[in-house]
């Protein structure tokens, strides 16, 4: 077993099950605001804004953005073991991947704070 | 004549690998690309390469051919060669010994890793341990595997973590003695797989699938890996 701590969670099994669970709320959130777009042709910013204030609609929008923050984690951290690895560039890769890998986290951290802000705001 | 282009690298005496241009007199013949390469060892006896039972069985021979991993010795040149160009390359991604020759130990170290040998923990029969005709239909697609490392060598994550991925060989063996009903060491082999490299490396873009030249499904194996994984996770 390849011991490793900076994944999601803690198991290969726990990352793979996030990624296709997020890919699927991803993807029913997409057609949703798709479907909605296309139905309501000539919106005006007072529909949009009554869409967003409903609490399902903010849950499912959190839950979207929940999605894409960990589906983006699983993903990345993917890319970065790939190829900024020892192996390819040297000793100075594990530093590099871990100041990108904290630099992602904290950026995704922000874009859920914002993401919070935005949908409980004042609207 | 054929045009070929040879990989070479003598660490001996080359600071660098380097890519020679040589032509070959096929006197029209549809050879195998292992042919092709004895005639060629004949012209110049420097050229290295693996080779043994020259018939797809041994796996000896693995080689790039023209981008594509396969057998030499079973493939014929009018299913690789393109406007009369051949080139051949080592297998990709591991280190080169000289000229065609690979290291092998990653994927030999790999391969250790899935412990490929039946373990059972129940009193040894007078006999044999039997298996129902079903329970043995499960081990064809699986056990066929020559180990050339075509498939493995031919996989970008494989080529990325080869220390940490176990690669599509290595899995379609770890699935063959997990399917195998003799084996009572299924739980502790799922355990040993289940962290992020092992087997979660597979992203399954089925390059194992396409250049497999026994025709094996590592991919597929993967798959049922995955979901005995699940199984019994939750």
């Amino acid at each position: 077993m390849v011991t490793s701590v900076t994944n999601l969670g803690r198991s290969g099994l726990f990352d793979w099950v996030v990624q296709r669970v997020s890919a699927v709320v991803l993807l029913a959130y997409t057609v949703f605001l798709a479907g909605y777009l296309l139905t309501n042709s000539g919106l005006t910013f007072n529909e949009w804004q009554g869409l967003f204030q409903q609490n399902w609609m903010r849950a499912f929008s959190l839950l979207a953005l929940l999605s894409l923050i960990t589906h983006a984690w699983v993903g990345l951290w993917s890319v970065t073991t790939d190829y900024v690895t020892v192996r390819q560039m040297g000793a100075v890769a594990t530093p590099l991947r871990l100041i990108l890998q904290s630099g992602i986290a904290l950026l995704s951290f922000y874009y859920l704070v914002w993401g919070i802000q935005i949908l409980w705001g004042a609207g | 004549m054929l045009n070929v282009s040879l990989y070479r690298y003598n660490p001996e005496t080359d600071e660098a690998p380097y890519m020679q241009d040589v032509q070959l007199d096929t006197g029209g013949k549809d050879l195998m690309v292992l042919d092709v390469l004895e005639k060629l060892k004949a012209q110049d006896p420097s050229l290295s390469f693996r080779r043994s039972c020259r018939e797809g069985v041994c796996g000896s021979d693995g080689i790039n051919m023209n981008g594509t991993n396969g057998l030499a010795c079973i493939t014929p040149l009018s299913e690789t060669v393109k406007q009369n160009r051949l080139v051949l390359r080592p297998l990709p991604g591991l280190p080169v010994v000289r000229d065609l020759v690979v290291d092998m130990s990653l994927f030999y170290q790999q391969y250790e890793k899935i412990k490929p040998y039946l373990i059972n923990n129940q009193p040894a029969p007078a006999i044999e341990r039997l298996q129902s005709p079903e329970e043995r239909a499960k081990l064809d697609g699986l056990y066929e595997c020559i180990l050339c490392a075509c498939c493995s060598t031919s996989c970008p994550s494989f080529w990325w973590n080869p220390d940490r991925f176990i690669g599509p060989a290595g899995l379609l063996q770890a699935y063959r003695f997990l399917a195998d009903s003799r084996d009572t060491a299924t739980d502790e082999r799922l355990a040993e797989l289940d962290d992020p490299f092992s087997v979660f490396r597979c992203h399954g873009i089925q390059n194992c699938v396409a250049v497999c030249p026994k025709g094996l499904n590592p991919t597929r194996a993967i798959g049922h890996i995955r979901n005995m994984l699940l199984q019994r996770a939750t």
